[in-house]
């Protein structure tokens, strides 16, 4: 073997790392891990919003499960998060489920736990005077939290979810131990196919990785300049 | 309007009102002052239950607050509350802090509730200012986009929490002339404030609290020319003339 890096491998294969088979075949590489994070980002969300609103509610049963969902949940890997629905979910429900989703429902899941937390700690930093301030309007609670607390508490929580959301963007790489042909999947494939540029196949990889992360945060940033505009002094 | 009969409220040990006895009248604006922590504020949030109450009766606007089938906020849409720190909603305009309460709980239609928000606006001076946010308005401006948010809801009692203590002195007068106009109008109010100027003009009567018992309830002139409890003297000395 000669020293020196050949990235011919990458560009030989660029498509497939890119899209997999498709059209031939599914759809597989960076588009799939895109479609991974983006689905579960979204429910996630979702799901992060709604057990974070139950963890603050006031009834003491509902809260104190939440929680316990939420730190069973944190404590295990996500691997094995990933192994449970891999294996449970068919089970559960009779029938196969494809692997992408139950990925999907496995980095949901795991991410919402994490999420829950975020929001509850959004919404309690939340001045009292302001719950106070809607109450004494006439509103009901639900619409206390819906016009005036959330707004402010997502504000403050773009941050931590953003930190959330990049990592769900990695943690899609573990997709490839259940056979979801995302990109971190279609790397290994290559580089058992031609055996001896891992450095460069692997390097590429984790640079995709990258720019897609630091693309996604900069967006976010845009996006809390525009949330903060008009608002400061001035 | 208003009534407390022997009204009792504890946080904790301490005994914040400790056997509450007082009647507003419609119409009637009556000025609540006494040393910090002498119960003044928890006094007036037990009116729109922002707390409750331990024991006692309170009657408002001919609905008492422990009977089972009092709809809370129905009740509160009726009485309007002025913070001292403002509580103005950051994320919204001026204008939509006005209308958020009328569009959701009157169900207001939004054109109209636009148009007695800017009403409001222009009541309190501030008709250029209603696509500001909270963070570009002063102190005053954004304690009487405060009172017109508090208005908006048409209420019949309206109830003011120290509203210029936070304010720099410049600003007071702006928000006592809103409030002075409100009180020519005949609107029922309940004010806890240090300003004793206001007392003395706009008031009908003055109640002075301490450590959760009222002990003089007078007419300004009366409250101001021969106060009968000692506390009251002594509180009437450090307040008019700080520095003897």
């Amino acid at each position: 073997m000669e020293p020196g890096l050949d990235f011919a491998v990458v560009w030989d294969n660029l498509t497939y790392f890119l899209i997999g088979r498709f059209p031939h075949g599914p759809l597989g590489g960076l588009a799939l891990t895109l479609y991974l994070a983006s689905v579960s980002c979204l429910l996630s969300f979702v799901g992060g919003l709604a057990l974070g609103l139950l963890s603050v509610c006031k009834n003491a049963a509902i809260c104190w499960a939440t929680l316990v969902l939420v730190n069973l949940l944190r404590g295990v890997p996500l691997l094995m998060v990933v192994f449970w629905t891999y294996f449970l979910l068919p089970a559960l429900l009779g029938q196969t489920v494809a692997e992408a989703h139950t990925v999907i429902i496995a980095l949901t899941l795991f991410t919402s736990a994490y999420m829950c937390g975020i929001v509850r700690a959004g919404i309690e930093g939340v001045p009292r005077g302001q719950r106070e301030a809607a109450l004494s309007t006439g509103l009901g609670r639900w619409q206390v939290m819906a016009f005036v607390v959330l707004p402010q508490g997502l504000r403050n929580m773009v941050p931590s979810l953003v930190n959330q959301f990049v990592s769900l963007i990695k943690d899609t790489s573990l997709a490839f131990i259940v056979g979801v042909s995302e990109l971190t999947h279609v790397a290994t494939q290559v580089n058992n196919r031609t055996m001896v540029f891992p450095t460069e196949i692997f390097l590429f990889v984790a640079l995709v990785y990258f720019v897609v992360c630091w693309l996604f945060t900069s967006l976010s940033r845009r996006l809390e300049r525009r949330l903060d505009r008009g608002k400061s002094l001035g | 309007m208003i009534e407390f009969h022997d009204v009792h409220k504890w946080f904790g040990k301490l005994h914040v009102l400790a056997g509450v006895n007082l009647r507003v009248e419609p119409g009637q604006v009556v000025v609540v002052c006494g040393p910090s922590g002498s119960g003044k504020s928890t006094l007036i949030r037990t009116v729109n239950q922002l707390e409750r109450i331990d024991q006692g009766r309170l009657v408002v606007d001919g609905q008492d607050l422990a009977s089972p089938g009092l709809d809370l906020n129905r009740l509160r849409a009726e009485v309007g509350f002025v913070f001292q720190q403002f509580n103005l909603y950051p994320h919204l305009t001026a204008l939509e802090n006005i209308t958020l309460a009328p569009i959701k709980v009157r169900r207001a239609p939004k054109v109209q509730a636009r148009q007695e928000a800017l009403d409001l606006l222009e009541r309190v001076g501030l008709a250029d200012k209603a696509g500001r946010y909270p963070a570009q308005l002063s102190g005053g401006q954004q304690q009487r986009v405060a009172i017109a948010r508090a208005l908006a809801m048409r209420p019949k009692i309206m109830l003011f929490d120290e509203p210029t203590s936070a304010l720099d002195p410049e600003m007071i007068g702006e928000v006592l002339a809103v409030m002075g106009d409100l009180a020519s109008s005949g609107m029922t109010m309940m004010v806890v404030t240090h300003e004793m100027g206001f007392a003395r003009h706009l008031s009908h009567r003055v109640v002075f609290i301490d450590q959760g018992q009222i002990l003089e309830d007078a007419p300004p002139e009366e409250f101001f020319a021969n106060p009968r409890h000692p506390r009251t003297q002594q509180f009437l000395r450090q307040v008019l003339s700080p520095l003897h």
